[in-house]
């Protein structure tokens, strides 16, 4: 693994990690709407056209399905897509070709076809997107046996888990965020790559501790800084895969603190938390001293207006609430 | 499809049950709810009811053995089922020794005032030897949590303390121990020998070549052999709603190790000579501190005794280990001033306290036996 060795922006990262892929294996190739002339939707492909040529960055009508379903047929004929969606948003129209044909072929075909594809772009909330653009719907693809689900929150982790997703042989729904592309972060130079299915602890502690992944990781770092100034030590963990989940390390940590609050943004009900809550009272039931917390976002549509979607995404405070909460403290 | 019978857990408490009897022949036909046979816990004694109908192809444990909860004690099956694959997973039930739950903590135990406890707290309790009882939760609905358990914890990085290990042995003492000491209700009777005929006893059996030497531990064993013949109701166990009182006296004796303690059985005591005594006593006990015992040796004393003479011990009181009802913890011989004639005299005294478990044995009883031991241990040259 390479060491942190230059700054680099989330963005940036990402067309690292990309660049870097497509000159190592010439079957890797990029497709989606506005990835060639326009350099992307949020230039993560920038000077791609002109590095790779449009035989392999290939610009798509607004045609989801289409797309996914003509980069599933690639890398069953052995190439290695990476399709970009504007957001995930949209993968909602791509959601048959993804379920019923990129997670279920190799199964069907006794193992003799694999579906080595990227499925790649923003999820969740940025600004004033309204309802429709601003969904976090990780957990719909959680839900799904045959695929792979990874959101980093960090330069560092982008770069490495996407490098390790364009390499697996299995269909990876991975997943950024509008609002972590221009975020900066040491990264490492050259190759280097994170397996996929393995968290990291981002800030040890002792007293309690905070699951959260994405964007969400960002508010439970400056909820541990700010819990930090009252004497308590909450030890964060990123899970960075959502499936297949690292429950190891998370329990690892549970079990040590007693107390734990997962913080995402998606809707509560169903949610990824709630998954994630069940296996640790499986794992570590007896070492739990209180029930685990979740801070999700509002079971609402998002609202369009500034103030009431601020108000329903998690923030600082509520992790901070949560946790004087599971501590007993209030 | 054959149907196990196994040796149910009745109580939080209950590690292992006695098979009384049984209620049905092996080849008899059973009801699902029969009465198959009655079982011993370590409170009373109950009916275990058949869970399937058929016929009782085999009693695996005879009436009177103690097997942990659990075990295999009998299979349920058609005539002529074959029973190979469920008889051979038996051999290793039964052979495994049970792990204790830990006593501390009874799991269904109520809790502080009328909350509950979380789950770490339990675990932490277990592992530190908590009471809860005593315990008041700070948490939602007088829940106990982990902050209300931190003012009892050792902890880990404090300096000055040293965490060892409980090894098996110091495990067992542990489980004996509380085991006795919480449920059986101890009191004490003292009594004070004159000893001075014992240690002329003694001193003459170091010089004579003919024999071994004497000890006081083999003139207190016989003298106690001795008083438990007339009292055989010091030679007793609880057992739930009965008493059991032994026929044969077999006396277990403490004897300190290293890292704990074990007490060996010397079996039949009633029956043996003073000779006897000193020649098995010496044997059983270097074998002890060599740890060559097997299980049978150290289990099922009906009496015992605890001698801490060598550590220049006035007195002490000794914990009993159940199933015996009493035990006789014996001090050190000391020179002590008595009045003899009207006149003040150097007397070689020794002195000894006997717990009694008062489900057994009341202060009356334990007083006349006592003055039994001390007339047989005062002419020692009669043992």
């Amino acid at each position: 693994m390479s060491t942190y060795n230059m700054k680099a922006t989330y963005r940036e990262a990402l067309n690292q990690a990309l660049r870097e892929e497509m000159r190592r294996d010439d079957r890797v190739f990029l497709i989606g709407e506005d990835v060639a002339h326009y350099q992307g939707a949020f230039k993560v492909s920038k000077g791609f056209l002109e590095e790779f040529g449009p035989r392999r960055v290939v610009d798509t009508p607004i045609t989801e399905s289409g797309f996914t379903g003509l980069a599933i047929g690639a890398a069953m004929a052995g190439l290695r897509p990476v399709a970009e969606v504007m957001t995930f948003n949209f993968a909602i129209l791509a959601m048959d070709q993804i379920v019923n044909n990129a997670a279920k072929i190799r199964y069907m075909s006794g193992g003799q076809i694999s579906v080595p594809l990227v499925i790649r772009g923003p999820g969740s909330a940025a600004h004033q997107l309204g309802a429709q653009h601003s969904q976090s719907l990780e957990a719909w693809f959680c839900h799904v046996p045959g695929l792979k689900v990874v959101m980093p929150a960090t330069p560092y982790d982008a770069k490495g888990l996407l490098k390790s997703a364009v390499r697996d042989e299995n269909p990876v729904i991975f997943i950024e965020a509008q609002l972590l592309y221009p975020t900066q972060g040491e990264i490492g130079e050259g190759d280097y790559t994170i397996p996929l299915g393995v968290a990291e602890v981002k800030r040890p502690g002792t007293d309690v501790t905070l699951i959260a992944y994405s964007k969400m990781l960002l508010v439970a770092l400056d909820a541990a800084e700010k819990l930090a100034q009252e004497g308590i030590q909450a030890e964060v963990v990123d899970p960075r895969t959502l499936r297949p989940l690292d429950l190891t390390t998370l329990a690892a940590s549970a079990k040590k603190t007693g107390k734990v609050v997962i913080v995402e943004e998606g809707w509560p009900v169903a949610g990824l938390g709630a998954q994630i809550a069940e296996s640790l009272y499986r794992k570590v039931f007896d070492y739990l001293d209180g029930p685990i917390l979740r801070v999700t976002g509002r079971d609402v549509p998002m609202p369009y207006a500034r103030n009431l979607e601020d108000a329903a995404i998690p923030n600082v405070n509520q992790v901070v609430a949560a946790v004087h909460q599971v501590l007993y403290r209030n | 499809m054959a149907s196990r019978v196994i040796m149910p857990k009745l109580t939080d408490s209950m590690e292992e049950g006695v098979v009384v009897k049984w209620r049905k022949a092996e080849g008899e036909r059973v009801e699902s709810g029969d009465v198959l046979a009655e079982i011993e816990t370590d409170k009373a004694v109950m009916d275990l009811e058949a869970f399937a109908t058929g016929t009782l192809r085999k009693i695996l444990v005879p009436e009177g053995t103690t097997v942990p909860s659990g075990a295999l004690i009998g299979v349920i099956g058609e005539p002529d089922e074959d029973l190979r694959e469920i008889l051979e997973g038996a051999q290793a039930a039964v052979a495994r020794p049970s792990t204790p739950p830990p006593t501390a903590v009874p799991a269904s135990a109520p809790f502080g005032e009328g909350g509950s406890a979380s789950p770490r707290v339990r675990t932490l309790a277990r592992e530190h030897g908590i009471d809860l009882q005593t315990i008041k939760g700070s948490g939602p609905g007088g829940r106990i949590v982990e902050r209300d358990l931190e003012p009892f914890l050792t902890k880990k990085d404090q300096p000055g303390v040293r965490e060892i290990l409980l090894s098996q042995m110091r495990k067992a003492i542990v489980r004996m121990t509380t085991q006795s000491k919480a449920p059986v209700p101890h009191f004490y009777v003292t009594i004070e020998v004159d000893m001075a005929e014992g240690l002329r006893m003694i001193e003459e059996s170091k010089k004579s070549p003919a024999s071994s030497p004497v000890s006081i531990n083999h003139l207190i064993i016989a003298a106690a052999a001795q008083a438990l013949k007339q009292h055989p109701g010091l030679n007793a166990a609880f057992a739930g709603e009965v008493i059991r009182v032994f026929s044969t006296i077999d006396i277990g004796i403490a004897v300190a190790l290293e890292d704990g303690l074990i007490v060996p059985v010397l079996r039949d005591c009633g029956a043996k000579s003073l000779a006897q005594i000193v020649e098995s006593e010496r044997a059983l006990v270097a074998r002890a501190r060599n740890r060559d015992l097997t299980p049978e040796e150290y289990t099922g004393a009906t009496f015992l005794i605890s001698n801490l003479g060598k550590f220049d011990v006035e007195s002490f009181s000794a914990v009993i280990l159940p199933p015996a009802a009493a035990v006789l913890a014996v001090g050190s011989v000391r020179e002590v001033p008595v009045v003899w004639n009207g006149r003040v005299e150097v007397g070689q005294r020794l002195k000894l306290t006997l717990s009694c478990d008062h489900r057994v044995v009341d202060g009356a009883a334990a007083a006349q036996f006592l003055e039994t031991f001390k007339r047989a241990l005062e002419r020692a040259r009669a043992l």
